[in-house]
């Protein structure tokens, strides 16, 4: 014990391994699939997920009114048309990012370090992006027609209006959800086959044994494995930075001031990795306290999202620059406006809490120290997925509280309805988030040997 | 022409004309009947009794023997055995006649159709009926548009001198206040439903006492009567019950006029005045162009007609005001100042035109003023007018008189009439004398025709008190409401609707016109006239009859049916107006009233929407934002910002008001123009018992209302009482200004720079090709449409210049389009349906700023935002460049209302429309869809019109031609500031408007290419007041 801990203060001196030394692939298994399979389902577990659970319930509750009455339980008015709704819907998209990004493009990019994080990162942005999609259906006027904006064939021949965002949206989200959810699905069938393998209980092998789908571990079956795999990480990549940029587009493309500018969609995608980096620290800093898996994630990955977050934090600070310039540059009235309105309307305040949530308190993640602590990161990453959030509500609704005409401006005051559903669907997530960690393997077995020193295979 | 159908069908009189076709073919089937008796039992049979056919009602033999068979003569000859077919031929049949005798009620009387009256009735096609709206005794003729039977829709009569097809928003609303649920639907006593002859019965015994008596119990309390009719018929009461008494009372009442007249000339008359020959217009006060001031819709159109910079001289419009009104905002110099002065200015003016009124200077910017009014006045004899306000004391109308003879301007300008009302007394000392009579035990039977006195007389006659521990015997309220006072009478009977009765009324120069039905009585109910016939002994007289008679008797030419048809036809009565009167103008104006500089004065208006209190339950005036403030559902006390300042108040503030003893609490806006040392409260709020709308909106001013200032009080204290109430705005800024600069929506400028520069209005419009997307596009046109090769292309031109704020437009269109209220708490979350809104801008100095009034309909885009982002394709462009919404298709995204620059979509947040009430199920357009939850909506330039004009333009093979068809908003617009048309005819008017260099389009830069363009308003100031 006395040693191993002296060889993990010299390793973070230089750089903090990957995986804490001392590990064999029997104990990596061990460690894994007990928490799914033999470890006692804790208080802790019932307690969270029972929170969670309400809240959930509580969500749909709100729904179930929203859909008796009409969007007007909400506070969206004239002329604020959206509020809550896509507030949270590019906010939960935007957390959905950091998933597949971990996944496919450090997967690529041989950045081996991400085989700790990226499967619960994956499942945290499948239901990201289930909370995400509930919105845009959920605020429309008359959400049983939901599918006129998918391209089915009818008799009237009528199709989709394909100029609007609205539609590219449809077309991005749903092609995202899926290629992630096939991605997290096939990440994980060796994974199953081994909790088949291993579990005593009949249901329990019944079921991972038919998600397994007949894997064997062959090499056959690795050689096609690893084919699909790289192929859907190919697939996936492009994906992680086109769904924002179309989400982007929803404001880009209108002509309101503060929507209609060019610099959206990098900034939208930076932000939403920011956040979606946030959201994978939120979880697992207490996911590896719980579960007693410092060894796999391990100080070095803390630092390094905490990297990926001072860096698109700063691309996203640089947005916002540029935003305000061109307020002042563009020498538009009502861009000019827009911007006075940020700074000394009546939502001043939230653009001032915005700036200091994404822009000033993240800089402290210079400071070394901080990026090894995790009680830090947690606070930071909470302060940044508020600030997020500020910032869609920044563009959404003070944007369209005043925009060419005077005589049309307005407030938007969120309703306990708003509230109920954003914090539900919050319940909602951590809801999955708990039946996740519960019964499958929350870190990636097979991969997680790969970066055992065994498992360096001599040319 | 088609009366002429009427007369060769003698047979036919008896009933209305959708009844036509089924007699025809009763009289080819059965026996002749005896037409003379069924006509003698039609006169004899009162309300809608049932009948189900002629027979019956004749009581003929052949009828009575068919009640006694078991089965009609056709059926039982299927006693051999029908077969399935044939039975089920024979049920689908009648179920199809079954359906067709549910139509709707039919008034029994024949009624006139006006001009588009088709062959006969054709389901789907409406017609039109010419008949009259009263408001406090003055006329605004009407056109009703009905469709089988139901009218829908009110408009201005284009062919009456008066309105020229404009209305105010009280005439548009009517049609809503026809249809209200909340209307009193039974006779009441004690509050318990009764019959009509329980209530005869009870009336009986007490009527023939005085009778005896030569009625000297009986009191008959009325509001305003100008109805040539009733104004007989009372007068014959009179005479049958000498010592009976008629009193009136109308809160609105015009006492001040009718003494100021009786000042001047010693007689009580009508002031009229010819707006169109004025050059210079001076207000005393005066809101001569909100609805409500008799005359309204005529003097707006003649005020505006002489608005134009480029044809003829502009009129100058000065107003001293004490309360800011759309004359103030329409008004080239405005000058706000308390009520309580404008009596010494008026003095002043006067003096300085050389009428011996007795008092001197004015101080600072009102002698400034002053002398130029009256540089102005001197310089413009005969064709100049000075309008003093209803509210102003007696003497400001007798200097008014003064003013106006001294100028020459009687008989050009001015006219002097005999006045409309048919019964000019004081009408606060009449209700004195009743109250003191009720008091005094003078009075057995109290008969209360119309009006709520119990509610809006002044507080310290306590009428209401005096009704209720009094003991009258005999308590009668006729009304259309179980309101306050019904509530404090025994008997409660239910009145008819004006659009359900006969009768007549004048308008302001006094032609008569005759009130048609519409439909008959939703809820029986008696008219005033048969209720007044009833007392006089003819208790079964039908209101048609009554009124018929009294013209028959008028009518001295043998050609009386012609007469007859003729004024039903038309909606007025041909030679009714009054001929101008000569007076003699007296020098004696009283000795100037002293006036305290320093003390709180407080003024009483009756409120822009629901005026006294009588159309608080109609909730398309509450709901209709207030000209300048733009407030909904709530009567605010105005008070000057400046003064607020002082006072440590703010908007929204509840402050108690104290006069006399008595006080109210009442939320403070604070006006921009108003004067300093005065606050402005509004009548018509604080109802107890007005219906499921009006109830409990507002607060009550009639509580610190007194008999002796009526209009204008001093000696009001003011308090903080530090809570607050939230009032319902529907506009969120009144400013054009923001910190980073004016925004040029409403562009103006003064006569003098537009002559040297009349492009101003023109900003550099980008290039049409500007755009990501051709224009006309869509999925369903090519690229780059070309909308000149269309037959039409729509468009209109709004005239800021000669819109008076007045809102009848909003009404109007509310009306057309079946649009919901969605209530005050909705208005406040900026849920408001109107789809044409009328924004008021303030401009400058906030203690006498500028005012500008702009219409903001949909713009139809040629290139519309809205469009491209609908992800449904749910509003699409037509071919002739609307911007059509498909409320199918819509699924509510509301992603066209946030990328709408001009926020003129309006969305269905909630079900915001009344499925339920059976009523005003029969009161909406069946040509527009009823919109449910969900959707979004917005002004289609009344599309339903261009596709009936259309089709009826096609099967004529013709096109439409200019000015046949009407926008709603445009029909009834009193200014006739808004036109609408085909902008591909070059000789349109609308082209010809929008060819004017005052053209402008709204937020031009953003390349939307609108169909609604603006005229640039341009005022005509004095260049010395200017200096």
């Amino acid at each position: 014990m006395d040693d191993s801990k002296q060889i993990v203060v010299t390793a973070t001196n230089r750089q903090a391994p990957v995986i804490e030394p001392g590990h064999s692939f029997a104990s990596v298994t061990d460690k894994i699939s007990a928490i799914v399979l033999t470890r006692p389902t804790s208080n802790g577990w019932f307690v969270g997920f029972g929170v969670s659970f309400l809240l959930l319930m509580g969500m749909l509750y709100a729904v179930g009114y929203l859909f008796l009455k009409g969007v007007g339980i909400w506070g969206v008015n004239i002329p604020v048309g959206w509020g809550f709704a896509i507030v949270n819907f590019v906010w939960w998209i935007g957390i959905g990012h950091a998933g597949t990004l971990i996944s496919a493009i450090l997967l690529l990019l041989r950045q081996s370090w991400r085989n700790s994080i990226n499967r619960f990162a994956e499942a945290m942005t499948l239901f990201a992006v289930a909370a995400a999609g509930m919105f845009p259906l959920l605020h429309l006027g008359r959400p049983w027609l939901f599918f006129w904006l998918f391209p089915y064939p009818n008799t009237m021949n009528y199709w989709p209006q394909f100029r609007s965002p609205l539609v590219w949206d449809v077309f991005a989200v749903s092609t995202y959800f899926t290629i992630s959810l096939l991605f997290w699905f096939i990440g994980l069938i060796p994974d199953l086959a081994t909790l088949r393998d291993r579990s005593e209980n009949r249901w329990a092998r019944m079921i991972y044994g038919m998600l397994a789908m007949g894997w064997r571990g062959s090499a056959r079956h690795w050689a096609r494995y690893e084919t699909s795999y790289l192929l859907l990480a190919g697939l996936a990549t492009p994906l992680v930075l086109s769904v924002h940029t179309v989400v982007s587009f929803d404001f880009a493309i209108g002509i309101v001031p503060g929507w209609h500018t060019t610099i959206f969609p990098p900034y939208f995608v930076a932000g939403a990795i920011y956040s979606g980096f946030a959201m994978v620290l939120m979880l697992a800093i207490p996911i590896r306290k719980f579960y007693g898996l410092e060894d796999f994630i391990t100080e070095r990955h803390l630092q390094n999202s905490a990297k990926v977050m001072l860096a698109t934090g700063l691309i996203v600070a640089y947005g916002y620059a540029i935003e305000a310039f061109m307020g002042w540059y563009s020498g538009n009235r009502y861009d000019a406006y827009t911007l006075w309105n940020r700074l000394h309307g009546p939502y001043a305040f939230f653009y001032y809490m915005l700036l200091a949530c994404n822009i000033f308190v993240p800089q402290v993640l210079w400071i070394r120290k901080l990026r090894k602590s995790p009680p830090a990161l947690f606070l930071i990453s909470g302060v940044i997925l508020v600030g997020m959030w500020l910032e869609r509500f920044i563009i959404v609704v003070v944007s369209l509280q005043r925009d060419f005409l005077n005589s049309s401006w307005g407030m938007y005051y969120p309703t306990r309805w708003d509230w109920m559903t954003y914090i539900g669907t919050i319940g909602m997530f951590l809801c999955a988030m708990f039946l996740f960690v519960r019964i499958l393997p929350m870190i990636s077995i097979f991969e997680m040997r790969t970066l055992l020193p065994q498992a360096e295979v001599k040319e | 022409m088609k009366m002429d159908s009427e007369s060769t069908n003698q047979h036919h009189e008896a009933v209305c004309p959708g009844k036509k076709e089924k007699l025809v073919q009763l009289q080819t089937e059965r026996p002749a009947l005896d037409l003379d008796t069924v006509r003698a039992r039609v006169a004899e049979t009162k309300g809608p009794e049932f009948w189900r056919s002629l027979e019956e009602l004749a009581g003929s033999a052949e009828f009575q023997e068919m009640m006694h068979r078991e089965f009609p003569k056709g059926a039982s000859e299927w006693l051999d055995g029908v077969s399935r077919r044939g039975f089920l031929k024979l049920m689908s049949a009648s179920l199809a006649l079954a359906g067709m005798t549910a139509c709707t009620k039919q008034p029994l009387e024949p009624i006139v159709p006006y001009v588009r009256q088709p062959e006969d009735v054709v389901p789907g096609r409406p017609m039109f009926y010419a008949t009259a709206f009263e408001l406090s005794g003055y006329a605004t003729p009407i056109l009703v548009e009905s469709h089988l039977f139901r009218p829908t829709k009110i408009e201005g009569n284009p062919q009456h001198p008066v309105s020229q097809g404009g209305t105010d928003v009280f005439a548009q609303a009517s049609i809503l206040g026809m249809y209200d649920p909340d209307r009193s639907q039974t006779i009441t006593y004690l509050g318990e439903t009764r019959t009509w002859g329980a209530f005869l019965e009870a009336f009986r015994a007490p009527l023939s006492i005085q009778k005896g008596l030569g009625g000297a119990g009986i009191r008959i309390l009325t509001q305003t009567i100008s109805s040539p009719t009733l104004a007989d018929q009372m007068r014959s009461f009179l005479k049958a019950f000498p010592q009976a008494k008629w009193h009136v009372y109308d809160p609105g009442g015009r006492d001040n006029a009718l003494a100021g007249a009786q000042m001047a000339f010693g007689q009580a008359v009508e002031t009229q005045y010819k707006l169109d020959a004025a050059d210079v217009i001076v207000s005393l006060d005066a809101d001569f162009l909100a609805s409500g001031f008799p005359g309204m819709t005529r003097y707006a159109r003649d005020f505006a007609s002489r608005r134009n910079p480029d044809a003829g001289a502009m009129n100058r419009l000065y107003v001293v005001e004490s309360t800011p009104s759309p004359a103030g905002a329409k008004a080239d110099h405005h000058l706000p100042m308390r009520a309580a002065d404008i009596e010494g200015f008026a003095r002043a003016l006067a003096s300085a035109l050389g009428v011996h009124a007795g008092s001197g200077a004015q101080q600072g910017e009102a002698q400034r003023f002053l002398e130029a009014i009256a540089k102005e006045l001197q310089a413009h004899r005969g064709s100049s007018v000075v309008i003093p306000g209803e509210h102003q004391p007696p003497a400001v109308h007798a200097l008014a008189h003064a003013i106006n003879q001294i100028l020459g301007n009687v008989g050009k300008t001015v006219v002097f009439t005999d006045p409309v009302d048919a019964n000019p007394v004081n009408q606060t000392d009449s209700l004195r004398d009743l109250v003191a009579d009720m008091r005094g035990g003078k009075v057995d039977i109290l008969i209360i025709l119309g009006g709520n006195p119990a509610y809006e007389s002044p507080a310290d006659l306590g009428f209401a008190d005096a009704l209720k521990s009094t003991n009258i015997p005999m308590r009668v309220h006729l009304g259309l409401y179980h309101d306050e006072t019904a509530e404090l009478c025994q008997w409660h009977i239910n009145e008819t609707h004006y659009l359900e009765q006969w009768g007549d009324t004048r308008a302001y120069e006094g032609t008569v016109s005759i009130v048609q039905p519409l439909i008959a009585p939703l809820y029986s109910g008696r008219s005033k006239h048969e209720f007044v016939a009833y007392l006089s002994g003819l208790s079964e007289a039908s209101g048609h009859d009554l009124v018929r008679s009294y013209w028959q008797k008028q009518h001295a030419g043998q050609d009386f049916e012609l007469f007859w048809k003729r004024a039903l036809n038309d909606g007025w009565i041909q030679g009714t107006a009054f001929e101008p009167k000569q007076v003699a103008l007296k020098s004696e104006f009283g000795s100037p009233a002293t006036v305290d500089a320093n003390a709180l004065e407080i003024n009483y208006r009756r409120d822009p929407s629901v005026f006294d209190g009588r159309f608080a339950n109609n909730g398309w005036l509450q709901e209709l934002p207030k000209p300048m403030t733009k407030l909904t559902w709530d009567n605010p006390v105005m008070m000057a910002p400046v003064m607020a300042d002082r006072l440590g108040l703010k908007s929204e503030d509840v402050i108690k008001i104290s006069l006399n003893g008595k006080s109210i609490a009442a939320p403070l806006w604070l006006q921009a123009g108003h004067p300093d040392k005065s606050i402005t409260v509004f009548l018509g709020y604080g109802r107890t018992r007005a219906g499921r709308v009006g109830t409990g909106a507002g607060y009550n001013a009639y509580e610190i209302r007194y008999s002796a200032m009526p209009w204008l009080a001093t000696g009001v204290s003011i308090e903080k009482t530090g809570t607050t109430y939230k009032l319902a705005s529907t506009q969120g800024y009144q400013t054009m200004e923001t910190p980073v600069g004016e925004r040029p929506l409403v562009r103006t400028t003064s006569l003098e720079d537009y002559k040297k520069d009349p492009e101003f209005a023109r900003e550099e419009e980008p290039d049409a090709d500007e755009t990501l997307y051709p224009h006309g596009n869509g999925h369903i046109q090519p690229e780059g449409w070309d909308y000149t090769k269309e037959p039409y292309a729509w468009g209109m031109a709004i005239d800021l210049n000669k819109c008076v704020g007045c809102n009848n437009c909003i009404v109007a269109c509310q009306s057309e389009n079946n649009i919901p209220i969605v209530g005050k708490e909705q208005v406040n979350k900026g849920r408001h349906m109107h789809w044409l809104r009328v924004d008021a801008y303030y401009q400058g100095d906030r203690n006498n700023p500028r005012a500008h009034f702009q219409p903001v309909p949909c713009m139809q885009c040629e290139a519309a935002p809205c469009e491209l982002v609908c992800p449904v394709g749910a509003t699409v462009h037509s071919t002739e460049g609307l911007n059509d919404m498909v409320y199918n298709r819509c699924v509510g995204t509301r992603y066209c209302s946030n990328n709408c620059p001009y926020k003129v979509r309006r969305f269905n947040f909630l079900l915001f429309q009344d499925w339920e009430t059976p009523q005003l199920k029969m009161m909406r357009n069946p040509d527009v869809t009823v919109r449910s939850r969900g959707v979004m909506e917005k002004c289609t330039y009344c599309v339903q019109r261009i596709n009936q004009h259309r089709i009826d333009s096609e099967r004529e093979d013709r096109k439409i031609a200019d000015g046949e068809l009407q926008t709603a908003c445009q029909q009834s617009c009193p200014a006739n500031a808004i036109v609408f048309g085909n902008i591909n005819d070059p000789n349109s008017q609308v082209s010809k408007l929008k060819a004017q260099s005052r053209n402008y389009s709204l937020l031009a830069d953003l390349n939307t290419r609108p169909r609604t363009t603006y005229l640039a308003e341009i005022k005509n100031p004095n260049p010395e007041l200017q200096a």
